[in-house]
């Protein structure tokens, strides 16, 4: 126990966990800061000495000094179920693969374990069963083993998946969460906000009119263009939940580097721009489902973003910002007036606006 | 919507902010009464953009953070109720009560639903007849006329199992509770564009001519901000005290007239709390004598539930424009958008999150 004169108050966390919240609240699996105040005053405490984890988007492993493995699990609990552009079927398979992908690997196997409510249509379930498998195919990775559980028709909500993945990370590649250097350019491989624009575009009292339709895919083959290049990738993240805007935020704390955004070059399209102008919600924090963030080397970016602009996958692909040595740990962006603004890492939930 | 683009021109922007330079000869203090502006002010960065002597005051005109504590206890109350669908906008969600907000009555298993309209809770009652379906009716004169809408047609429907937690508040008498502030430093007024595209802008001359302000209408979109500051400015330095309404595409000096009627229909006015200013006379509605039925406070029996707010929290002084948010010695320590103390904490309108959001990189560089 060390006395408090010992104490680094620079980097101390308050030990008293959770302190606003004494049970599970939506906004804990929102992806913005409630969801790492659990992890880092109540799972990794529990965890100890067990627990070794970079809190990257996969954890990159070797065994006996044998061929390094990412290996990733995420579960998938979205509502609606089916969606414009896609279902939880493919998310539950691209979202993982993206996971793998975003340590450079290449993803080889995955795991699929369902909870069923007890009276989901069997129908309901083949069609998300069929979506799996069709995207599995797609992203040339297999199915390899499984479970099934089925909860009360009082205890779930329809469908929910977990998926875990490992896949093999190519010698010479070394992506990871606390890469980023002063200097580095920050890449985004297409429109943001599509994803979450699509599915709340279905949501019970909303339905508004849109053609926006989920981006989700599977991102490894883009990262494979990426690597192809010879380009030293720094990091790669998958900005879904919390969007942009909490994965910048991940990337500036776990690196210590500042991060300036130039608001004017975010790709936003009109569809998600009205979408979040109406809702009174912010692009760079909804999510998505098959977009990258790349931060490389200054000297690297036009040759990385000519690797993406030439992939189908990220033929919107653009530089929208700049790791600085100023204001480590925060994202700012430069306002199209020639203002500025932090960009906040999300709390929780995003809560559309009254008016 | 190419339409909204050009609202954001940074070339106009620029014009504009060359000709708010221009006309600025010495220092002014306007308040942008409603929270939506200072929102889209703190987020594109506008306030650092103006000459040193132009001084933006926070109004109080974020629904969410001038709604009472004592109400959003009635709501957590309400909510918490077996057999009760409980429907709310979604930033009333995270609005601390004196203990607890509305997700944490959600997480304990009430039945708290985000609805993005009053007549989606009105759907939710149709569908739900063994259920008592309460809609959380807060907000300005904006939000109001949809309120009153689907309590009209609840009514025309025989909707039995329908009922609004009624809080509206007006801003008029909240502009003359400030001025008439020993305190006030208010020398003009950007009113809100949304609250005068439903009530028109015939409330305002009088307040101009009582006080001596400008008074000018202002929409949303930083251009619209900006003009709203040039024509404030100009007015000023001329020693002139008008209203004129710069955001035409939407205002009428009449009013939505339809609407009107049918507020006038459904609501009374009433003597209002606000949360952090106090009780302010007349500025507020409450259902009519012909709706009492849909009352949720009298159907739920809650009117006794009174309470009181943290001591640390300054938000009251914020909402009149007394102080800025990081003036506050909670600010940023025990409050912050994460842990609110006050509701002007909780909104993204509110003036407090705006700053904790978007300006923390400008306080941190000035410690």
């Amino acid at each position: 126990m060390q006395s408090p004169a010992e104490l680094d108050f620079e980097s101390w966390v308050c030990p008293v966990p959770l302190r606003e919240t004494p049970s599970v609240v939506m906004g804990h699996g929102g992806g913005g800061a409630m969801s790492g105040e659990l992890i880092e005053h109540l799972f990794l405490p529990a965890y100890g000495a067990a627990a070794a984890a970079e809190l990257g988007d996969s954890a990159v492993l070797s065994v006996g000094g044998g061929p390094r493995l990412a290996f990733s699990t995420d579960s998938y609990v979205v509502k609606p179920m089916f969606f414009p552009g896609g279902s939880i079927g493919d998310l539950a398979v691209n979202g993982t693969v993206n996971d793998l992908a975003m340590s450079g690997a290449v993803p080889l196997f995955l795991s699929t374990a369902f909870i069923l409510q007890e009276g989901t249509a069997l129908s309901e379930l083949g069609r998300i069963a069929e979506a799996l498998g069709a995207a599995a195919r797609s992203a040339g990775v297999r199915l390899v083993t499984g479970d099934t559980k089925v909860v009360d028709s009082a205890s779930g909500d329809g469908v929910f998946i977990n998926t875990s993945g490992i896949g093999m990370v190519p010698d010479g590649v070394d992506i990871g969460p606390r890469r980023a250097r002063p200097g580095d350019a920050v890449l985004v491989s297409g429109d943001i906000g599509v994803h979450g624009v699509a599915v709340m575009s279905c949501r019970d009292g909303l339905e508004f009119g849109t053609t926006v339709e989920s981006d989700t895919a599977a991102l490894h083959g883009l990262v494979a263009d990426m690597i192809a290049t010879g380009a030293d990738l720094h990091v790669l993240r998958d900005p879904t939940r919390g969007g942009v805007a909490a994965s910048l935020n991940e990337i500036a704390r776990a690196s210590d580097v500042g991060i300036e955004l130039v608001e004017r070059e975010l790709p936003v399209p009109e569809t998600v721009r009205d979408a979040c102008s109406l809702l009174g919600l912010d692009p760079l924090q909804v999510a998505n489902e098959g977009k990258l963030l790349a931060v490389v080397p200054g000297e690297s970016a036009d040759q990385v973003l000519a690797a993406l602009r030439a992939h189908p996958l990220g033929r919107s692909a653009c530089r929208i910002g700049t790791c600085v040595p100023d204001h480590a740990g925060m994202v700012v962006a430069r306002t199209g007036l020639g203002g500025s603004r932090v960009v906040g890492l999300p709390i929780g939930e995003q809560l559309p606006r009254i008016c | 919507m190419k339409y909204l683009d050009e609202f954001s021109d940074p070339e106009l922007a620029k014009k504009l902010l060359d000709q708010i330079h221009a006309a600025t000869t010495r220092p002014w203090a306007m308040m942008e009464v409603c929270g939506g502006q200072t929102h889209s002010i703190i987020r594109h960065g506008i306030d650092q953009l103006l000459p040193d002597g132009v001084e933006l005051i926070h109004g109080p005109g974020c629904p969410v953070c001038v709604t009472p504590l004592e109400i959003i206890d009635r709501a957590l109350a309400i909510a918490a109720r077996p057999g009760v669908i409980f429907c709310s906008f979604g930033d009333m969600l995270r609005v601390p009560g004196s203990s607890q907000d509305l997700f944490s009555v959600k997480s304990a298993g009430g039945d708290v639903r985000v609805v993005y309209s009053p007549l989606d809770a009105l759907k939710l009652a149709r569908e739900n007849p063994d259920r008592e379906v309460v809609f959380f009716g807060i907000g300005f004169e904006t939000t109001a006329p949809a309120n009153a809408m689907t309590v009209y047609q609840a009514k025309r429907l025989g909707v039995r199992n329908f009922s609004l937690l009624v809080s509206h508040v007006l801003v008029p008498p909240a502009m003359s509770a400030i001025m008439e502030s020993a305190t006030c430093r208010v020398q003009a007024f950007l009113a809100a564009g949304h609250v005068c595209s439903v009530m028109g802008t015939a409330e305002y001359p009088p307040l101009a001519e009582k006080y001596r302000v400008p008074i000018v209408v202002t929409g949303f979109e930083p251009l619209d901000i900006l003009e709203g500051i040039r024509r404030t400015v100009v007015q000023l330095e001329e020693g002139r005290h008008e209203v004129e309404n710069a955001y035409s595409r939407a205002v009428r000096e009449e009013g939505n007239l339809p609407a009107m009627e049918m507020l006038r229909d459904v609501f009374d006015v009433t003597d209002r709390t606000w949360r952090g200013i106090g009780m302010i006379p007349r500025s507020g509605w409450r259902l009519a004598p012909a709706y009492a039925e849909f009352d949720a406070e009298l159907r739920f029996d809650v009117t006794g539930i009174r309470t009181a707010e943290s001591a640390l929290c300054r938000s009251g002084e914020v909402l009149q424009g007394l102080i800025k948010p990081h003036e506050c010695a909670a600010f940023g320590k025990e409050c912050t958008p994460r842990n609110p103390l006050g509701a002007t904490m909780v909104s993204s309108e509110g003036a407090c999150a705006a700053y904790h959001t978007y300006r923390r990189l400008e306080l941190v560089e000035a410690k």
